[in-house]
């Protein structure tokens, strides 16, 4: 850990221990509202630190992190409200749970060289399949949804995840730090340069002795685990799950987002894409509701745009960018 | 006569690299049949021939980028014929791709780590292993460079460092020299002799018949996927049938 | 076999070729130019809601826009790989995936912005009339989309194998630097690949239209849809598409019938499933 600490410039130094002094002081001064936005900023830093690892670090697209993200709301909501146990228990069974698809996946896909954008619809095939199958599932009260009850007696308390927004507040910036330090550590571990190396060229990266299909399963199991993590964040923040909104599709792709934005394979990429993304959609948001338009796809189309324009001119995101901006870039240009 | 000699001294015990009687057809046209040779510890052992010879599917078949379709390949006393290209690179045989393939975004240090790391556990060790052998191919002072911003003889330094930075007993080198002025070239001839003296075996593919013959203790001629001609370099050089095949028609 | 599942599986292959026209559209545009669609749906959609509109507000009946709509979209396509695809043709594999997955967000939430969420359908006279064949009921509708279908993928056949554009395409896709010192235009033949992928895709919403409902919803389930089909089909092949998307149609049209309506495309991902792991390559698909 100190080795990245001591990588960072002195600038670098400064401004990362300014943001986070900002972060744990902000619900000081921020209101309800500004705060439930901070909510959103790190929950997507955190789901797009868990999916950069995927694509960023082992290059293997995948545009179904909805399944991972849905399974884990799923596992431990269902765990709570059918059994009573609680969601820091709840975890650890969604973990596991999501991390065992992502190998069925990872281990279909790549087993049977399926690669790149073929990959990535298998991915979309098994979300859809999967959300299909919660439709249908009696249990977790199939496209009826479930519903964790707000504020009844007794569930006001941290160890079931029923506080206020400060809680979550904090419990979603604890995440994205965490990621952000894992992925950070990550990175300078040898399985980071292997990954590195799939990405950069699987057939090299064989002749270096690196086992590319154990390597890219590896990064399927740490990135879906993570993204179940976030999953039961989900559930247990909104308190409603219905198949058709935590499986979708578009679920998978506002986690695309803030990497791709923010800067693919990079450590800080996914926290700059989430903090510049997130409020622009929200108080877009705010815009039109203001003016009294509510359309449910304009968010939509605006992170369609986003998406197009950032691909088109900026396709390695903002940070590499701003990073040189600031000088917190310590590589020596040639 | 006194190589002929120890050729036949030399059994299968002492070969680092034994290939005997390996084929490989591609929808039924040979690409190469029933080629058999030693590398022993320590030479330079050089495998020529005109294009289309069959010299990088023999070389894709010892690296484990295809299986044959009949013989064997022993390294160091262990078969290693239909393993997969990691596990080949992981018994100790380091190789280089004739089209260079760096990864092209990392950094010349990082591709190198990247290679270390198959001989030790952590970064920072693998470090150190890059750094030393960055500094023998003279390309420490391009460490931070991305490799994709360096000139082909860099690009074809870099690949060869990788592929040494994994620790190997053989390095495969598949025409590091094709390409490069006679300067570079000679220096890179340096640089491979060096490391043949400090005791890794090279097993390599080459045209430049200058480098060939400034580096090899035997040669391998390969014509239409056969063998043609075996042994140490004045002899083979001179042979008839090599020179009617290959030499001549180049030198002409 | 029982009269009944016969008269399900005639009625999923006819819709089953609808699928396969729109499958082929993917096909054409991917097997030429290596470039992924991923906003096919949300276009096939786009297609439906214009035949609706034009039946809706000036009476034209589906079987008489479906040309006019199929010239339009080639030109929208044309359009689009020129203006928007064409710097992407060599750029990374994933680059060109998430643009397109940004235009298809766009495209389908302007639809939903535009139309709302509910579904338009379009009312024929003959809607609701049937062929009686034997034991079997088949829908009017759906025979002529399926002959509407069948009949352009001849077309399409036809030119790829007897016109000179038709040969110098097939040129790019088999070897894109062999047509460039040949002196092809591969730019232009590009468009014209993903005008011809467009026009597919019209003509293949257009006769949707007459045997589902336009709407939002459908496209994401479309875009997926032509996917599967061309991976079951075969990569690249013409036929692989028309084979995967029978196979599809008759699957769902099973699936509908014997199990529920809503898991019937969980069938459709199953089929992949399976497809994937015992042949890679799809049915109809060489091994690479």
């Amino acid at each position: 850990m100190t080795d990245i600490w001591q990588r960072l410039p002195t600038r670098g130094k400064i401004l990362c221990l300014v943001l986070l002094a900002a972060a744990i002081a902000a619900p000081l001064v921020a209101d309800r509202y500004l705060l439930s936005v901070l909510i959103l900023v790190f929950y997507f830093a955190y789901l797009g630190q868990a999916w950069n690892l995927l694509m960023g670090f082992a290059g293997q697209l995948s545009l179904g992190h909805a399944l991972y993200l849905g399974l884990g709301a799923y596992t431990a909501t269902a765990l709570w409200t059918l059994f009573g146990i609680g969601p820091w228990i709840g975890v650890f069974v969604a973990i596991p749970v999501a991390a065992a698809a992502g190998m069925v996946v990872g281990w279909l896909g790549w087993r049977f060289a399926i690669e790149g954008v073929y990959f990535a619809l298998l991915t979309i095939a098994f979300a859809e399949f999967t959300r299909i199958g919660f439709d249908h599932l009696q249990i977790t009260g199939a496209s009826a949804g479930m519903f964790l009850s707000v504020n009844s007696p007794g569930s006001d308390k941290w160890w079931n995840l029923g506080g206020g927004p400060l809680l979550y507040y904090y419990l979603a910036f604890i995440l994205a730090a965490a990621a952000t330090l894992l992925v950070a550590r990550l990175r300078r571990s040898p399985l980071g340069y292997r990954w590195l190396a799939v990405r950069e060229d699987p057939e090299a990266a064989r002749a270096a002795g690196i086992d590319i299909f154990r390597a890219k399963m590896i990064a399927m199991l740490i990135s879906a685990g993570m993204t179940a993590v976030g999953g039961v964040f989900y559930g247990f923040y909104y308190r409603n799950l219905f198949p058709s909104q935590v499986f979708d599709i578009g679920r998978s792709i506002e986690i695309i987002m803030a990497p791709i934005i923010g800067g693919l394979g990079t450590v800080f990429g996914p926290v700059v894409g989430a903090v510049l993304l997130t409020p622009l959609g929200e108080s877009l948001t705010a815009l039109m509701q203001h003016f009294g338009v509510n359309t449910p796809g304009a968010k939509s189309i605006f992170y369609g745009l986003t998406l197009m324009v950032i691909i088109t001119l900026q396709p390695s995101g903002v940070w590499p960018w701003l990073a040189r901006k600031l000088g917190l870039d310590n590589r020596p240009r040639p | 006569m006194t190589e002929h000699k120890t050729e036949s001294n030399t059994g299968h015990n002492t070969a680092l690299l034994a290939v005997a009687g390996i084929s490989k057809r591609f929808r039924g046209l040979a690409a190469v049949s029933h080629v058999s040779f030693e590398v022993r510890p320590g030479e330079i052992f050089a495998v020529i021939g005109p294009n289309g010879a069959g010299k990088t599917t023999l070389f894709n078949m010892i690296a484990g980028a295809f299986a044959p379709d009949e013989g064997s390949i022993t390294f160091a006393g262990e078969r290693i014929e239909g393993l997969r290209s990691d596990q080949i690179a992981r018994r100790g045989i380091g190789r280089t791709f004739q089209l260079v393939r760096p990864f092209p975004a990392l950094t010349v240090e990082d591709n190198v780590i990247i290679g270390a790391l198959m001989q030790t556990k952590t970064v920072h060790d693998a470090e150190k292993i890059a750094r030393d052998i960055l500094a023998r191919l003279d390309l420490l002072d391009k460490r931070a460079q991305i490799a994709s911003s360096l000139t082909l003889p860099d690009r074809k330094r870099l690949e060869v460092a990788r592929a040494l930075a994994t620790g190997p007993r053989l390095l495969l080198l598949d025409e590091v020299m094709a390409g490069l002025r006679p300067t570079e070239t000679d220096r890179i001839v340096a640089t491979l002799r060096d490391l043949n003296r400090d005791g890794v075996t090279i097993l390599l593919i080459e045209h430049v018949m200058r480098a060939v013959t400034a580096l090899a203790s035997r040669i391998l001629v390969l014509h239409h996927g056969a063998a043609i001609a075996e042994g140490d370099p004045e002899h083979v050089l001179r042979d008839p049938a090599v020179v009617e095949s290959y030499l001549g028609a180049e030198s002409l | 076999m029982t009269a009944i599942t016969l008269n399900i599986i005639v009625q999923g292959i006819l819709t089953g070729l609808v699928y396969g026209l729109m499958a082929l559209g993917l096909s054409v545009i991917f097997g030429v130019m290596r470039v992924v669609n991923f906003a096919h749906g949300e276009f096939t959609v786009v297609a439906m809601y214009a035949a609706f509109l034009l039946f809706d507000m000036l009476g034209v009946s589906p079987l008489l826009s479906l040309l006019p709509i199929a010239a339009a979209f080639f030109f929208l396509g044309y359009v689009l790989q020129r203006a928007l695809v064409e710097p992407f043709i060599s750029r990374a594999e994933h680059e060109q995936f998430i643009l397109l997955v940004g235009l298809a967000t766009v495209v389908v939430n302007g639809l939903l912005l535009i139309f709302g969420p509910d579904a338009h359908p379009i009312n024929l006279p003959y809607s609701f009339d049937s062929y009686t064949i034997g034991p079997m009921f088949i829908d009017k509708v759906r025979v002529f989309a399926a002959l509407g279908a069948l009949a352009i993928c001849v077309a399409l056949f036809l030119f790829f194998r007897y016109t000179r554009t038709g040969t110098a395409i097939r040129a790019c896709a088999d070897n894109l630097t062999g047509a460039g010192v040949v002196g092809l235009n591969v730019k232009q033949l590009y468009a014209v690949t993903f005008g011809l992928g467009f026009a597919c895709i019209g003509a293949a919403g257009t006769l949707m239209a007459t045997i589902a409902d336009a709407s939002p919803g459908l496209a994401p389930a479309y875009t997926l849809l032509a996917f599967v089909i061309v991976i079951i089909g075969g990569l690249g092949s013409m036929a692989g598409a028309l084979v995967g998307g029978v196979l599809i149609g008759i699957s769902e049209a099973l699936a509908g019938f014997y199990i529920q309506p809503s898991m019937k495309s969980m069938f459709s991902f199953a089929l992949l499933i399976i497809v994937l792991v015992l042949r890679p390559q799809g049915l109809m698909g060489r091994r690479l």
